[in-house]
């Protein structure tokens, strides 16, 4: 089953979203907490009123974490669901 | 009525609904699956919200809050690592795990592995982290009750004193948590969570609209007001009051602090997706595709709470002013129930300070009993299940016997907990559960990432990971400042004071940082791979049977 070219592509779809996808959110998080350790000035920069690059910084992360999420529930959705199901079902017929 | 009535009334509101719920809970638990899974009959839904009450303790509720009122920004670096924290849970470890699992974490590490150690090593690790965090949420419990209920030294309440009531209250929250997961199960504790996080986001919406109202909707006009009234000025909407301090003329002393905040930022991100109470919810639906839905709920659910301790937080910097929160309580865990107060009297008089007040207290309460509920399920699943039925037992024990053994571990790790929190009362609460995340990061994480992951992965490395993360972390922390050395230099001739566990005078330290995860969590890692590099021991057919399984859900529980 795990050398069936359905498994190999549903394994490759799987793999080619979540691995650079950790790797992006991981490296824009650990760019925010670099900044808020050593780019102190540039964070206190005042955008509008007492908004400061700091507090937007925090807050697109809650965006892109938002938006990564759904983004990912989509992908898995039209992308990962059917492969799954189908080979699922075959798994379970060549049982009974 | 007194605000320390209504609070104590709604309490015991909120406890009779939940023992309601736990009876009925046990009427429908038959199968072990019942009790470990709740059946596996919850929606995606259902669960996310579960996990948003498993997740959202106290320490996150009022501690977060807390550490805004007091340090401005620097409290707010919190909630964006324990939520970025889920994007790990949702792409690497949920639907895998769902699929390849039964009960507990363990059964994904030893699926292909020697069962009796790796599920030892699971099980000790397990323990730990839930032992840590439930002490953390206990001794917070108990402070905050003598708090809430305006005990103060020589006064007394029910005929009790201060130190009497923090130890009644740890008591009563120990005996309802070991009612609710022997009588309830997950079903039963699933539902206290969900009931929870329905009384704590409303809550907190409750207090955000109000304190947003005060302030004309205007996010500028309030953060300007707390940082008036902080006396802190624009340095506290910036980062760098509370973590990576500089210490103007010691750069060294200027770069641990730097290397602290990106040690503790690297836990907090890293460690949710191996809380155990936290992944043994995905077993409670039906499928990989609801456990992924759960943990988008989750994160919807969990940022917008994290967006409102902002406003709280803020909110409690500009109209309760740290000077009232310090003087209540130095570590600002009572800054939330004081806005409350605060928010209340402005919006109804003294009648609705109390009510207000009452309110969240009462939330407060629930979020400690409903998490403590999650890790005593945890630990005492991952005891009868693992050690007992598959290491003891060998795998012969039959479900009737595995669950009457669960019930037991609750009770026993119910009540090893009450003890301990009883002699830990003097702990810190933030350092207990940022040493829970280490552990589960260290220890839990790359046993979990691995195992998923790569096919060469054997008994030996995850035993090797699970130990070296583990004992790292205990190790790092124990000669770190938080245990011994830390000196609090005196404002304005006062005598300095001790910042550690131990007294003055006693320095056995020689690890500079508070937080190990910088060092401890690429450390698990690395033993885990060199582990697996020298045994000899691989399984590509098993791995196979694995792979196939996570991905396709065929023949998963």
């Amino acid at each position: 089953m795990e050398k069936t070219p359905e498994f190999v592509a549903l394994r490759r779809a799987l793999r080619r979203f979540v691995f650079p996808m950790t790797f992006a959110f991981l490296a824009w998080y650990l760019l925010y907490v670099l900044m808020s350790a050593y780019a102190r000035d540039f964070m206190a920069t005042k955008v509008i009123g007492n908004i400061n690059v700091a507090l937007i910084f925090g807050l697109l992360q809650f965006v892109t974490t938002f938006l990564i999420a759904f983004w990912y529930s989509r992908y898995a959705s039209t992308r990962l669901d059917p492969l799954a199901d189908r080979m699922r079902d075959a798994l379970e017929r060549d049982e009974r | 009525m007194s605000s320390r009535s209504l609070t104590l009334l709604l309490f015991l509101v909120f406890v009779a609904i939940t023992l309601m719920i736990t009876v009925w809970a046990s009427r429908q638990t038959k199968t072990a699956t019942d009790y470990y899974a709740g059946g596996r009959s919850f929606s995606g839904f259902q669960n996310g919200l579960a996990i948003s009450g498993d997740y959202m303790s106290a320490a996150s509720f009022l501690g977060i809050a807390g550490l805004i009122a007091l340090f401005g920004y620097d409290g707010f670096l919190y909630s964006i690592g324990f939520l970025v924290a889920w994007l790990v849970a949702l792409l690497l470890v949920a639907e895998l795990m769902r699929n390849s699992g039964r009960y507990t974490m363990a059964d994904v590490l030893s699926y292909r592995m020697r069962q009796r150690p790796v599920r030892t090593a699971a099980a000790v690790s397990t323990i730990t982290v839930s032992i840590f965090y439930l002490l953390a949420q206990m001794v917070g419990a108990g402070a905050l009750v003598a708090l809430l209920l305006g005990i103060k030294s020589g006064s007394t309440f029910l005929g009790l004193d201060a130190s009497q009531a923090k130890i009644a209250t740890i008591v009563l929250v120990g005996a309802l948590m070991i009612i609710y997961v022997t009588v309830g199960g997950m079903k039963g504790t699933t539902y206290v969570q969900i009931v929870k996080a329905g009384m704590l986001v409303t809550g907190a919406a409750l207090m955000t609209v109000l304190v947003l109202t005060k302030f004309h909707f205007n996010l500028s006009e309030l953060l300007g007001a707390a940082a008036d009234k902080s006396g802190k000025g624009a340095a506290f909407l910036e980062p760098g009051l509370r973590y990576g301090k500089e210490v103007p003329g010691d750069a060294t002393a200027t770069l641990y602090n730097k290397l602290d905040l990106i040690s503790l930022g690297l836990a907090l991100v890293l460690g949710t997706a191996g809380l155990p109470h936290i992944l043994i919810r995905f077993y409670t639906v039906p499928s990989a595709r609801a456990a992924r839905k759960s943990v988008v709920w989750a994160i919807a659910f969990i940022g917008t709470f994290y967006l409102m301790t902002l406003a709280l937080g803020f909110g409690a910097a500009a109209l309760v002013g740290s000077k009232a929160i310090i003087a209540q309580d130095k570590t600002g865990n009572t800054a939330a129930p004081q806005l409350a107060q605060t928010l209340g009297q402005d919006f109804g008089g003294d009648t609705g300070g109390a009510v207000l007040l009452a309110v969240i207290a009462s939330v407060a309460f629930a979020t400690i009993l409903a998490v403590v509920a999650g890790l005593t399920l945890a630990s005492s699943s991952s005891l009868a299940h693992d050690f007992y039925a598959n290491v003891v037992k060998r795998g012969n024990a039959t479900e009737r016997q595995e669950v009457v053994v669960a019930r037991v571990a609750a009770l026993i790790i119910g009540a090893v907990a009450i003890v301990l929190s009883i002699f830990a009362t003097k702990l810190n609460v933030a350092f207990l559960v940022a040493l829970a995340f280490a552990i589960a990061a260290s220890a839990n994480l790359p046993a979990i990432l691995l195992s998923l992951f790569w096919r060469r992965f054997n008994t030996t490395g995850a035993v090797a990971g699970i130990y070296g993360g583990l004992i790292s972390t205990v190790v790092l922390v124990v000669f770190s400042p938080v245990v011994s050395g830390k000196v609090v230099p005196g404002i304005g001739g006062e005598p300095a004071t001790s910042g550690s566990l131990f007294g003055l005078g006693t320095d056995f330290h020689w690890f500079a940082l508070e937080n190990p995860g910088l060092v401890s969590i690429p450390f698990g890692f690395l033993c885990a791979v060199i582990g697996t590099l020298l045994s000899k021991e691989r399984d590509d057919e098993k791995y196979a049977e694995l792979e196939v399984r996570a991905l396709t859900g065929a023949g998963a529980h």
